[in-house]
């Protein structure tokens, strides 16, 4: 099993849902990633995704354009990648997720690529310009390696949910709002609709989590009483982290971290 | 007319995109394979193409220039004729008119040199609809008259800050707005890129100049030894070369080589790039070791994009068209010589295509025919032909 679906399935057992966070590797620059992920791990977060920049963003917004911009000009590379997620391994256990965009793997090798991030320590893949119909290669070198996590839409069809499904492993990634990342635009009753669709076509079979424009406490609390089983909160721990000083980067994102956790424990 | 299976040409081209753009361009396929061969929708187009933009465009031999050259004869496909001045608009009117069809309110689309924005501008204003267009912060300044054409037409025009504020910033951003309003927006792209069906769609409208090339060479009892265009994103290029792959011309594509090939100073993403996937399609890029795209220089905006249509490239690798390059040297001389030599002042884009021109000229018989897509017409540019001319003192 894999280490994210092992997570899935110990939270389950404990009657929790996942808390998984993004952050842009190197962002605003090496030191200060290790110390967010210091402070996410004390925080209480379930699983990480970690972005590697890529120089065309098109499903970003612009607090993780601005991001990938930083971290590309502060000499963000593939290399130097995999030694950060190294060093990451040896201060957690937590899942880690690598999120960047097809042309990032493509370039290298789909196989090669993989087989290096797995060693590195990455336990899964998301990448949001791959479409189910192309990933044919993507998903026979990820096979049982690392875990291919597709995204899903409010507006994707029912059979379009059950092919995408069957393309991903570890947990589907439902797009909460028509739009890019950081977009903040209240809770949609379309998200909740498609929360309970999403969970209905899948039946189970895998966890559900919900991301784009989930940046509170609230919004945690309300999407996970929709019956998400986890949520994706990303931009604003970027723009906590863009306003903090590095050496209270690890505590004041800890606490950030323990008030969104909060929200996805079962109340009795 | 062929359609891709898959969206593919060859190993090239396909949907690479975010998961909420899928109903949209799948809307988009099936309404574009109904209207295509509607003849009504046929009927209303051509209307417009003929009474509005101005088609068929002259089929123009450049005595004096070919005579000058003493080799072969050189004729122009004369797109800079048409309407907003370069062959944009055979694509806008076809896809505003589709957009039409589908009850589509709100337009949006990218522009670089302001070319497909004006273009688009005009088609929207004629079928009584308002568009919004990208442009990169940089060319809004390189071309501002075309900024204030666009706003002139009833349009809206959102500069881009982001990454190398060029075209292909323009893009993203265009394609974020569409992900963001995806239920009420079509977005109008310009030229034979991005995802399945844009570059066969927009292959197929721009076509109409090969088509014409075609039957104007027969009325001269003549048929092309050679076919050259220009090539940025490609579109009228493709639509020069497609209809005249199946026949025995030799066609060249001439990209911007910029200040040269090997100085990284270039948008030349056939004869120098690899493959990769950017725009929702795999395709040649220019990109560094790591995969992130390399930003371009051409002395025309129209030709700073760091991909290419995937088409051009699966004819790049079955090696029917050859393609070339042209240094902005050469083409500041070719675009000297055409407005010397004829009194056209072409665009930047097509003066590398009448640099390649001058070369196989040069070398053909005078019973040979070269025929050159003049895409567009060079007022926007005499700006920074002076200013080229002022920094680089010639005789």
């Amino acid at each position: 099993m894999s280490k994210i679906k092992e997570k899935f399935a110990d939270l389950q057992s404990r009657k929790e849902k996942a808390l998984i966070s993004y952050i842009m590797a190197g962002f605003p620059n090496e030191k200060s990633t290790l110390s967010v992920v210091k402070g996410l791990v004390k925080g209480g977060v379930d699983i990480i995704e970690l972005g590697f920049p890529f120089s065309d963003p098109l499903a970003d917004g612009p607090v993780i354009q601005n991001a990938s911009t930083i971290s590309l000009e502060k000499g963000t590379k593939i290399d130097k990648f995999f030694a950060l997620v190294k060093k990451i391994r040896k201060e957690t256990d937590t899942p880690l997720i690598l999120m960047t965009y097809t042309n990032i793997l493509y370039h290298k090798g789909y196989s090669k690529f993989i087989a290096d991030a797995k060693k590195a320590g990455i336990d899964g893949f998301i990448l949001p310009d791959m479409s189910v119909e192309e990933s044919k290669d993507y998903l026979q070198a990820a096979k049982n390696k690392v875990d291919t996590i597709f995204l899903i839409s409010p507006n994707t069809s029912k059979t379009r949910i059950q092919k995408i499904a069957k393309a991903s492993s570890g947990f589907l990634y439902l797009v909460a709002v028509y739009g890019t990342t950081g977009v903040k635009t209240g809770i949609k009753n379309y998200t909740i609709d498609a929360i309970k669709n999403v969970k209905k076509q899948t039946k189970g079979k895998i966890p559900v989590g919900v991301g784009f424009g989930v940046s509170t406490p609230d919004d945690v609390k309300k999407y996970i009483k929709a019956g998400a089983d986890g949520v994706i909160v990303g931009s604003a721990f970027l723009k906590l982290i863009e306003k903090t000083p590095q050496n209270k980067l690890e505590s004041k994102i800890a606490s950030f971290t323990k008030s969104l956790k909060k929200q996805t424990l079962q109340k009795k | 007319m062929k359609y891709p299976k898959n969206g593919r040409f060859g190993e090239f081209g396909g949907k690479y995109i975010p998961e909420t753009l899928v109903p949209a361009i799948e809307e988009l396929e099936e309404n574009y394979l109904k209207f295509k061969n509607d003849k009504n929708f046929k009927k209303e187009l051509d209307y417009y193409l003929k009474v509005f933009a101005g088609r068929p465009t002259p089929l123009y031999y450049a005595k004096n220039l070919s005579e000058k050259l003493g080799g072969a004869k050189i004729y122009l496909k004369r797109e800079d004729l048409l309407h907003g001045g370069a062959h944009k608009i055979n694509n806008t009117l076809g896809q505003a008119l589709l957009a039409k069809k589908m009850k589509k309110k709100r337009i949006i689309a990218e522009t670089g040199a302001g070319q497909h924005g004006v273009a688009t501008a005009m088609a929207c204003a004629a079928l009584g609809m308002k568009a919004e267009v990208y442009m990169g912060y940089k060319d809004t300044i390189r071309q501002k008259l075309n900024v204030f054409r666009m706003n002139l037409l009833g349009s809206k025009v959102h500069p881009v800050k982001s990454g190398s504020k060029t075209l292909k910033d323009a893009i993203n951003e265009a394609i974020r707005d569409w992900i963001t309003n995806v239920e009420t927006t079509y977005y109008l792209l310009g030229s034979a890129v991005g995802p399945h069906p844009y570059p066969v769609m927009v292959r197929d409208f721009q076509s109409v100049i090969g088509n014409e090339i075609k039957s104007q060479m027969k009325k001269i009892n003549k048929t092309p030894d050679s076919v050259i265009a220009c090539v940025g994103g490609g579109s009228n290029a493709i639509g020069t070369f497609y209809p005249l792959v199946d026949t025995n011309a030799e066609i060249i594509g001439v990209e911007a080589a910029g200040h040269g090939l090997k100085s990284k100073k270039h948008s030349a993403t056939l004869s120098a790039g690899s493959k990769g996937v950017l725009h929702g399609m795999m395709t040649y890029l220019l990109q560094d070791k790591e995969g992130q795209i390399t930003e371009t220089h051409s002395i025309s905006a129209g030709l700073d994009y760091p991909g290419v249509g995937p088409e051009h490239s699966y004819f790049k690798d079955t090696k029917r068209v050859k393609y070339h390059a042209a240094t902005d040297t050469e083409v500041i001389d070719a675009f000297l010589m055409l407005t010397r030599t004829e009194g056209i002042i072409p665009a930047l884009e097509s003066a590398h295509a009448i640099a390649e021109a001058i070369k196989v000229a040069r070398k053909g018989k005078k019973s040979e025919s070269i025929v050159v897509t003049l895409s567009g017409r060079g007022d926007k540019d005499v700006e920074e032909v002076q200013n080229y001319l002022s920094k680089n003192v010639k005789d």
